[in-house]
């Protein structure tokens, strides 16, 4: 005889150290089951795209920094795409070199925090994560050498970045690059053979390709499904012409194959870092304030730019009356939009993956609410 | 095969418990008797004999010394650094702010002075509470009068004590970090350790004279 179970409405978040900053779930179990889920967020509104109207095109470079703060290089760098487009900048080279070696250096930090957390949420309590965390503490370092600022740098700027980075720079960039692939070793060797990372992670939340290009969703949750979409590759944006990388692809789609491609993924940005310390070209690295005053006026109309971020196309549209500030901007926030098959993922599975499915779309609350 | 991932994994656990620690004691670092003795500059034979009881501390692990926090002079902190014979008062520094903290209110510093003259500051607030620490008004000053140090510790039991005021700006130690400032780069200046004493080492270029100002706001238009 079957025991008579009855749905149980669970509220989880939004404080919770697994949800990943301040959201909420309201789901609905029956025994171990997940029947129903309902997300909850907006507890992290911050109003940016409404701050951004009033201010000048350079003071948004610092409230981008707040949106995905995991990843604030690759956030600068598509707002200012979007303005070098409004206002139809040139961008110095050299600018150009040290943006991508940043915002490359910036997907490494991510992915490794993306792998640290998930292993968190799999129950792997600390070790991993601090693994992860120790290698993007030597990454921060980079970056409080180049920009001094560790989290929310406003290194870039309309035309380039501003400030050429200091001569210590480089062999620090090359003693870090290769603790990096170290540590990715490491990491893999750890993880990646880890029978209990296996069978909690296996075939676990899959997705059809189909389904999710459907909902729009891009980034390692795309590629883990076998689908080669990789704005580096398909639209080009600053050098990445000049640069060959693999996109690594698998095709299972499950949590581990989302965790695998973001692995992968920083070991090809390394690949990328290299090529770019190869290719850089002395200069100046803003053009100069007659070309690209302080205070830029855009002529009136719009512009969308977006990157491949960390986690997926990350957008910035901005429309322009003339002014001194935009007169609206709109973010296409990549991990709002992965959040949308949330509910797909999670219905039929259970308890006990709840969060590491959620730790798998890898996002990132302040971008989600912005 | 069951159990060779996992072992594998233990292997890397292993050798990470006999890799030196990465993580730093903060505000201040235990030390035995020899870090004891160091901090107070005597070998640890003297330090025994001379003060038995700071050593019975250091022995028993009680003592501590101060870290010094390692950063990159391009830090940007909270200590800002002010050339107050380089202001001109413009109030660019305000206007690039983007949450406004800035306060400036200044007055003509000669009576019948020309609009451009000298003008002398009375207002210089900075309500650090609500600084982010951009960097913008240091990029936006024209006569490179304000600066960003590398200090960071600055916590402070009451709101109103986080403002910076004019005569703290004055008086502060003329530390400024390298941001924006490539010239302190050439001479690897360490603003943990340095202090400028003229100010014109600071600057790109020199605060135009009273004269080119009026020339340049009030002949010339």
């Amino acid at each position: 005889m079957a025991i008579k179970t009855q749905p149980v409405t669970v509220n989880l978040g939004p404080q919770h150290p697994s949800t990943h900053g301040v959201f909420r779930m309201r789901v609905m179990f029956d025994g171990e089951e997940i029947v129903d889920v309902e997300p909850i967020f907006g507890y992290l509104h911050r109003g940016s795209e409404k701050l951004a109207e009033e201010r000048t095109y350079t003071q948004i470079v610092t409230l981008t920094d707040r949106m995905d703060y995991v990843s604030s290089m690759l956030n600068n760098q598509a707002y200012i795409l979007a303005v070098e487009k409004l206002a139809g900048i040139e961008p110095s080279p050299r600018g150009v070199w040290l943006r991508m070696i940043a915002s490359e250096l910036q997907r490494i930090a991510s992915h490794l925090v993306a792998t640290g957390f998930l292993l968190q949420d799999l129950g792997a309590l600390g070790t991993p994560l601090i693994y992860a965390m120790r290698e993007r503490e030597n990454i921060l370092d980079l970056f409080e050498m180049i920009c001094g600022a560790r989290i929310t740098n406003s290194y870039l700027r309309p035309g380039g970045v501003f400030m050429d980075a200091p001569e210590e720079f480089w062999p620090a960039l090359e003693r870090g690059l290769d603790d990096i692939v170290s540590t990715i070793d490491e990491l893999e060797e750890y993880l990646s053979g880890n029978e209990i990372v296996f069978s909690r992670t296996k075939g676990t939340a899959v997705l059809s390709p189909e389904l999710l290009i459907n909902a729009s969703i891009t980034g390692p949750m795309l590629r883990a499904s076998g689908v080669d979409w990789d704005l580096r590759h398909r639209a080009p944006y600053d050098y990445y012409g000049r640069i060959t990388f693999e996109r690594k692809l698998h095709t299972a789609s499950d949590n581990y194959a989302r965790y695998w491609v973001r692995v992968q993924e920083a070991r090809e940005s390394v690949k990328i870092i290299r090529q770019c310390i190869e290719q850089i070209e002395p200069g100046p690295v803003r053009p100069s304030f007659d070309d690209v005053p302080r205070l830029l006026r855009p002529p009136a109309g719009d512009a969308y730019a977006a990157i491949e971020g960390s986690k997926g196309e990350l957008g910035f549209y901005l429309v322009s009356d003339g002014g001194i500030s935009p007169y609206r901007m709109h973010v296409r926030a990549s991990s709002l939009i992965n959040l949308t098959l949330l509910r797909d993922m999670l219905i039929g599975g259970q308890f006990g993956d709840l969060f590491v499915t959620f730790g798998s779309v890898d996002l990132n609350m302040g971008e989600v609410d912005r | 095969m069951i159990g060779l991932g996992l072992r594998r994994g233990f292997v890397v656990t292993f050798k990470n418990f006999l890799r030196p620690a990465v993580t730093e004691q903060y505000p201040d670092r235990h030390v035995g008797l020899v870090g004891a003795a160091k901090e107070a500059g005597m070998n640890p034979f003297q330090f025994l004999v001379k003060k038995p009881g700071d050593s019975l501390k250091a022995i028993a692990g009680l003592a501590t010394v101060p870290v010094a926090v390692e950063q990159s002079p391009r830090f940007r902190g909270n200590e800002f650094t002010f050339f107050e014979d380089r202001c001109t008062a413009c109030a660019s520094c305000a206007k690039y702010c983007p949450l406004g903290i800035i306060e400036i209110v200044s007055v003509p510093g000669k009576i019948d002075a020309q609009e451009g003259e000298s003008y002398k500051l009375e207002v210089f607030d900075i309500d650090i509470g609500r600084c982010m620490f951009c960097g913008l008004c240091v990029e936006a000053c024209p006569y490179d009068a304000l600066h960003m140090g590398s200090q960071f510790e600055r916590s402070k039991y009451v709101r109103d004590e986080l403002i910076i005021t004019k005569e703290e700006l004055f008086d502060a130690e003329k530390r400024p970090s390298s941001w924006y400032r490539p010239q302190f780069e050439e001479n690897t200046f360490d603003p943990f350790k340095e202090t400028i004493v003229d100010h014109h080492d600071a600057g790109r270029h020199e605060r135009p004279s009273d004269e080119d100002l009026k020339k340049k706001w009030v002949d010339e238009r």
